[in-house]
């Protein structure tokens, strides 16, 4: 008996070690974000809008302090007095601009929760939609920093919400509106000229979810909604899509270049190449990433990533897809595993029957 | 010269006793050598560290065969050939990743039952000091091979870790670029990393484990009462067929019974985690291809080096750096800070019991705020955790003068 509380106690400390080093300062680390369940409803929007105006409210309170401190001295200098009341004044303008923006989102969401209640007319929405056509033609050309997404399928693929949103202000709907002093510099910006009363957004939406829909593979989904800006190298996938095999060098260069022009507009949009996605289901948690994808401001604020507006079900396909790529062990290591452990519990019954036999005579 | 029977046949047992005196070894070194009776399943962690170390060797030949060693390509060889292309080469990464880490766990269990057993004095202050050398080794080991993924942690870690050189206020930064062969991590210094870890220092280990085990066999093992054994009598009785009188036992086969029963649990654990549970050892951070541009939030070493880690941190520069070198060296004086002749576990031990259980929590404690931000509470129990650390061996030096003699 003395063996197994000697057990005890080393099992004891070593999950101790354990919980202390992976779990527990795991969750201490990292700030813990709440998903939304892939309902885009602005919530998420709106409460960041406002946790801007607490955290501005609170600098405010710092530059006012700061002022009454300076103002208190005697003989302070000009300057010192200067630099404290253009403090104030600029946090004073950013609370007014984060309280707009906390007025405008709750609008604009408004608006979007009762764009969806209207009736549709999907005759007309066919109509409209020949708007889109014009950039979302299929030619892979980049416009104003990515390639027009193919939209035969959109209607499986992304939310009924997103897409009233993104016609109606591509900056708001993709939560990158902190990018753009005016929506219509984005690179979608033009839509708002061109589709501008609710009911025409209605009835394209109306058309989309109807007619533009397909079964979507993992590998389709995921390059649908992220091949644009991502590359995956361990899949042979480029912001051009997958790479086609050459028989001549030559060709396989001027690809390769095409690839690079590609990638130096990408770059010029977002600021910077977005990273390869090879081994990105091991780099990050399944709840970062779902979190992220869902909405990339809450993990990482201020990223240009924008929101793409995936439903739940093609989020699982692109992280269907990712774990293929990435984790591509996974299946085997499933399989083998039990036989291995199997084999161990089988030596360590026959280990323990010897023991007893060399052991039988000592005591 | 030595007698050679010459009609013994080539390879008989005969010939090979004439030219290598094989039942003697077998004698001295297997049948005849006597281990207590007295011992519990910590004795058997020894021969699970060998085993580890075995599965690192083999499972570290497989992955060197597809491991290159060039900043440019190292991240996606680790990555993508040996994980997608090269067949099972995931499963020999995932041994090789789980037994670095699980090794330090034995390591530290090992140690901590040679601590509370008294088995590192009175003729076993050898087997303690070649013990701690591979312990050291065995970091460097670990730290050079953490290096080879080429992945952000790699990059940051090995940033880190090889500016300690600096010295701090004496400004080594020519020393630091030495050890790095650049101004900051490149090619030249995952190069070297890769020589010392496939090479230098795997050849200083299995040297440092022949020692150890040498060390051992004229002391020989301490038992569960730290009792003084008269091994040759004890022998005589074993020999004599009186088993059960006698205090000792054949290491084989008798102890290696035993040892490959744990050892058989052991694996059962070890394959577990190398199939379900392998995140702990290889962090998520290091998946990130290597960015000298992009620092990661929060850089920490692995778990076993974390209570170090957590001496250096929470002191200004120098004395941080003064704490963290005498981290490293006071394990192995303590052979020497123990002032206590008794060789006896230390709940017979007085206040050394209450000592022993203070390391331990303590230990655990810097461990685990060692990888936490260095962020208010936080950084105060660090520091009184570190505090606590440097103070127990003047206490040890006092307790253990005024032990009472068992």
């Amino acid at each position: 008996m003395r063996e197994f509380k000697i057990l005890a106690v080393v099992v004891f400390f070593t999950l101790l070690v354990y919980v202390g080093v992976e779990p527990f300062a795991h969750s201490q680390m990292h700030a813990h974000v709440e998903g939304h369940d892939f309902v885009y409803d602005g919530t998420a929007d709106i409460e960041e809008a406002n946790t801007r105006v607490e955290k501005t409210k609170e600098a405010l309170e710092k530059a006012k302090e700061r002022l009454t401190e300076v103002q208190s001295i005697e003989n302070s200098p000009q300057e010192d007095l200067v630099k404290a009341q253009d403090a104030v004044t600029k946090q004073e303008n950013a609370l007014a601009k984060a309280e707009e923006t906390v007025t405008h989102k709750k609008s604009f969401w408004a608006n979007v929760a009762s764009i969806a209640q209207l009736d549709v007319n999907i005759t007309n929405g066919e109509m409209s939609f020949g708007t889109c056509i014009a950039c979302h033609n299929g030619a892979g050309i980049n416009m104003g920093g990515v390639i027009p997404p193919n939209l035969d399928r959109i209607g499986s693929l992304y939310d009924k919400n997103y897409l009233i949103a993104l016609i109606k202000d591509p900056a708001m709907a993709s939560n990158v509106d902190h990018k753009y002093a005016n929506t219509m510099m984005h690179p979608m910006g033009s839509v708002m000229a061109m589709v501008t009363s609710d009911q025409q957004i209605a009835d394209i939406v109306g058309y989309i979810m109807q007619n533009k829909v397909g079964e979507l593979e993992p590998k389709a989904a995921f390059e649908e909604a992220c091949v644009r800006c991502h590359a995956v190298r361990y899949a042979k996938v480029t912001q051009l899509g997958d790479t086609p095999e050459f028989k001549e060098e030559k060709d396989a260069l001027a690809h390769k270049i095409k690839v690079l022009d590609e990638q130096a507009l990408v770059e010029a949009y977002m600021g910077k190449l977005p990273p390869d996605l090879s081994m990105m289901i091991r780099a990050r948690s399944p709840h970062y990433m779902e979190t992220f994808v869902e909405n990339p401001q809450t993990q990482l604020p201020g990223t240009s990533m924008p929101r793409v507006g995936l439903t739940k079900e093609n989020y699982e396909k692109v992280k269907t897809y990712l774990e293929e790529v990435g984790d591509p062990s996974k299946p085997a290591r499933e399989a083998i595993g039990p036989w291995v452990i199997l084999f161990f519990v089988v030596f360590t019954i026959l280990a323990y029957l010897w023991k007893k036999s060399q052991w039988k005579d000592l005591h | 010269m030595a007698h050679f029977d010459e009609n013994a046949k080539p390879f008989s047992n005969q010939w090979l006793n004439d030219r290598l005196a094989i039942d003697t070894v077998k004698r001295v070194l297997s049948t005849e050598y006597w281990i207590p009776k007295n011992i519990n399943f910590l004795w058997a962690m020894g021969m699970i560290l060998a085993a580890t170390f075995g599965l690192l060797v083999v499972s570290g030949i497989f992955l060197l065969m597809y491991y290159k060693p060039d900043a440019n390509l190292a991240f996606d060889s680790v990555n993508y050939t040996i994980m997608s292309e090269v067949g099972f080469g995931w499963l020999w990464r995932h041994i090789h990743g789980v037994a670095a880490s699980v090794v330090f766990l034995i390591i530290y269990i090992h140690m901590l039952t040679g601590i509370y057993y008294s088995s590192y004095k009175k003729g076993r202050e050898l087997i303690w000091i070649s013990g701690m050398l591979l312990f050291v080794t065995f970091s460097a080991e670990a730290f050079s091979g953490y290096m080879l993924p080429w992945g952000q942690m790699s990059y940051w870690a090995g940033m880190v870790i090889t500016n300690l050189f600096e010295g701090g206020s004496l400004e080594l930064t020519g020393l630091v670029e030495w050890i790095r062969g650049d101004y900051v991590p490149g090619d030249a210094y995952l190069m070297r990393f890769f020589m010392l870890h496939v090479l230098l220092l795997p050849l200083v280990i299995i040297g440092l484990i022949v020692f150890h085990f040498a060390s051992l066999r004229l002391p020989h093992v301490n038992n569960q009462e730290g009792e003084e054994i008269d091994f040759e009598e004890a022998a005589r009785l074993y020999k004599e067929d009186k088993k059960k009188e006698s205090k000792v036992i054949p290491f084989n086969p008798v102890f290696l019974s035993k040892d490959i029963f744990v050892m058989g649990v052991y694996f059962i654990l070890f394959f577990f985690l190398v199939f379900y549970n392998f995140d702990f050892a290889m962090d998520p951070v290091n998946f990130d291809p290597a960015d000298g541009l992009q620092t990661p939030t929060h850089i920490y070493p692995e778990w076993y080096f974390l209570w170090s880690y957590e001496i250096l941190r929470p002191f200004p520069k120098d004395p941080g750096l003064i704490a963290f070198l005498i981290a490293q060296v006071i394990f192995f004086l303590l052979p020497f800070i123990d002032r206590s002749s008794n060789v006896a576990p230390a709940h017979k031990r007085g206040l050394f019991v209450i000592w022993f259980w203070v390391l331990v929590v303590d230990m655990i404690a810097l461990t685990v705020l060692g990888k936490l931000p260095p962020e208010g509470m936080f950084n105060t129990l660090g520091t009184v955790a570190a505090i606590i650390f440097l103070l127990m061996w003047p206490i040890l030096f006092v307790i253990t003068k005024f032990e009472k003699k068992l």
